[in-house]
């Protein structure tokens, strides 16, 4: 159990680790899943090659789909590149760096079936047990009755009765096998030579400071997707919280007399309410919430937080009376402190 | 549990020992692959060859070029490589280090498959049944009337337990293949562990300084990579909050709280996009020189420059101190040997 929580704390350390494990997971499940399949090949010659073909390509392509969809990346490229400019500038670039790691990750998954697929060489005796000339191989039965392509045909079905103690099924059995795993680990070396390529070719061609900005600002809109993300659902308490004081004051105001409350529990009332305003920014309206989620599709901030950084700090002093001078100057004392 | 949290946190520390970590997982998994795999021989002359020595050798093509792409200090590499000298001047012998170094952790699932194939028999045993001399088998007046196609097309049969009846000469032929097959897993095995351990033996007796220094230089290029990856990531996440908070005010139009001091600081005085693209831009175009000032050093200077940098606390004591002093290429060969017997004796 420990175990998994450290495996697990490992790849929640950031959002890419997390679409890494959730991509691994799913090729686990891809071979997870071949394995307890259980494939019935139906040893009939027009339905052969279109089942096995569709056991090669339709769960891929729903891998695919799964893939696509459980990483978070497809959100945040989709909106960046579905959203008007605003005052924010748009980079092609970082799109187009979140669309192929998204494709990257999607395909791993698809690819593993199919390579699995192609090693156990089942589904490809099924397919192609027709296209294989029986006269490469001898003991063919012959006294059933039934014509070459049906027998063929039947070659992936272990225990039809005109196969006892054949060896011809298992001859060509074998022999198509030995194609399927060819075939599986050229795709495997194809795509490992690409891939080693890309790893070792990439830096000459690419430039290697563009690419550092493209991965910096993909994981900025990453993470600030899901800041937004947080700030609202805290907002969104706070101010539900707030509603519900104020309706409940209302309602007391509207019955009994407001009693004058004990003064300690005045003070920790009034600083709890100035924390919750602070939580709030001043966004205290239906209106003004509807204005905020509307503007931060259609118009994202600018790039630039200088002003928030050169702004003078307010004073947190509990003054009575604002026009009183000693807060005034310790306002203006904040300001040079920090 | 908690030496496995050290061994973890350990093999997490630098980008070597994760690599050691990935090294290791590959061996295993080229074993687990082995097994996983099945054999299945076409036993027809034109293809047995093929698929025997075809099975030795593509496999751990693939592992090697699989252990190239998995290794990040690939990357690290080609973009130490190509990077313009700007104001640090670029050493050759580091990046013949790393990739020397990327090169033999490359090896070892490769090797690991060989080994295992070697052991099993199974792929020489396809790919040279049909060279078998068989009359060194006895009850040769089998094959007295066969013409030499027929012979060689029943010979082929015989790493098919399925399709070759006469037991006693397929079992005779099949020890005798595997017998030299062991024997020639062992010599690979024997001649791999020579070669690396009269490579680690030698070198120290050349330039042992020189490397000394290229060994100190790769490991603070990988571990100032990976430095300026975190505080890139924490950059952003406090420019994210800045922004977000600047947002919400700027809606409501008032300026009511400020966010707290330690986001300030994270920003290290970025906060336009043009100043962070810039500082991306010259960390590569023009990588700062290894010198630092002295009003850093001192500000610094309370323990943090050495043991956490490397992420090493002082806690673990022993148990950290014999695994990195002992001698890991060892470790490794121990650790490929068993692997070797365990999956043989499966």
């Amino acid at each position: 159990m420990e175990r998994l929580k450290l495996v697990l704390q490992y790849f929640q350390s950031n959002s890419e680790s997390i679409s890494n494990g959730i991509c691994i997971i799913l090729a686990l499940v891809s071979v997870k899943l071949y394995t307890s399949f259980d494939f019935n090949c139906p040893c009939i010659p027009q339905y052969n090659k279109l089942y096995s073909l569709g056991v090669m390509i339709v769960p891929p392509i729903i891998l695919f789909f799964l893939g696509v969809l459980v990483n978070r990346h497809t959100g945040v490229m989709m909106d960046e590149w579905m959203r008007p400019i605003g005052n924010r500038s748009k980079n092609p670039a970082v799109v187009k760096y979140l669309f192929s790691a998204m494709i990257q990750r999607a395909l791993l998954a698809p690819m593993v079936w199919i390579l699995v697929t192609l090693l156990d060489g089942k589904i490809f005796i099924c397919a192609f047990s027709l296209s294989v000339d029986p006269a490469l191989f001898s003991g063919m039965p012959n006294n059933t009755g039934l014509d070459v392509v049906k027998i063929m045909a039947k070659v992936p079905c272990k225990e039809d009765v005109i196969f006892t103690n054949s060896s011809f099924r298992k001859a060509v059995s074998r022999y198509v096998r030995c194609y399927s795993q060819a075939v599986g680990w050229s795709i495997l070396l194809f795509l490992i030579v690409l891939g080693a390529l890309g790893r070792l070719i990439k830096p000459c061609f690419d430039d290697h400071a563009t690419s550092l900005q493209t991965r910096y600002w993909s994981n900025y809109l990453d993470v600030e997707q899901k800041l937004f993300d947080e700030t609202c659902v805290l907002h969104a308490r706070d101010f539900a919280r707030k509603c519900v004081v104020q309706f409940f004051e209302d309602m007391r105001e509207d019955t009994i007399l407001r009693l004058p409350h004990p003064p300690f529990i005045t003070k920790s009332r009034e600083e709890l309410e100035d924390e919750e305003e602070e939580r709030l920014y001043g966004i205290t309206k239906q209106e003004q919430v509807n204005q905020l989620l509307n503007k931060w599709y259609y118009s994202k901030p600018n790039l630039d937080v200088t002003r928030i950084a050169h702004r003078p700090r307010t004073c947190k002093c509990k003054c009575l009376r604002p026009s009183d001078g000693v807060c005034t100057l310790a306002v203006a004392l904040s300001k040079y402190t920090g | 549990m908690d030496k496995f949290r050290v061994m973890f946190q350990f093999l997490q520390s630098n980008q070597e020992s994760f690599m050691n970590g990935i090294c290791g997982i590959m061996a295993l998994a080229s074993a687990q692959l082995y097994s996983a795999f099945e054999f299945s021989c076409p036993c027809m002359p034109e293809y047995n060859y093929t698929y025997g020595i075809g099975l030795l050798i593509i496999p751990p093509i693939w592992f090697f070029l699989l252990g190239f792409v998995l290794n990040n200090n690939v990357s690290v590499l080609t973009e130490e490589w190509k990077r313009p000298t700007g104001r640090r001047m670029k050493d050759p012998t580091v990046l013949r280090y790393m990739f020397c170094s990327i090169t033999q952790r490359s090896l070892i699932a490769p090797a690991v498959w060989v080994s295992v194939t070697l052991m099993d028999g199974k792929s020489f045993l396809c790919a040279f049944s049909t060279n078998l001399d068989i009359e060194k088998f006895g009850n040769y007046s089998l094959f007295m009337g066969m013409s030499e196609m027929e012979k060689i097309r029943l010979l082929a049969r015989i790493p098919c337990k399925d399709l070759f009846e006469h037991k006693e000469i397929r079992v005779a032929a099949s020890l005798y293949i595997k017998c030299i097959s062991q024997a020639c897993g062992w010599v690979f095995l024997l001649m791999m562990t020579l070669t690396a351990f009269l490579i680690r033996a030698i070198r120290p007796c050349f330039t042992q300084a020189a490397f000394l220094k290229t060994k100190y230089w790769s490991h603070y290029i990988d571990i100032e990579r990976k430095m300026f990856d975190e505080t890139c990531k924490e950059h952003a996440k406090s420019f994210a909050k800045v922004c977000i908070h600047q947002y919400f005010e700027n809606i409501s139009g008032e300026m009511r709280s400020f966010p707290p001091p330690s986001d300030e600081d994270k920003l290290l005085g970025i906060r336009a996009q043009d100043d962070m693209n810039k500082v991306l831009w010259n960390w590569h175009t023009c990588k700062p020189p290894l010198a630092l000032r002295k009003d850093q050093i001192d500000g610094e200077n309370n323990g943090r420059l050495n043991g956490e940098a490397n992420g090493e606390k002082d806690g673990h004591g022993v148990p950290s101190l014999v695994l990195k002093t002992a001698a890991l290429p060892l470790q490794r060969l121990l650790f490929g040997l068993w692997v070797i017997v365990t999956a043989c004796h499966r």
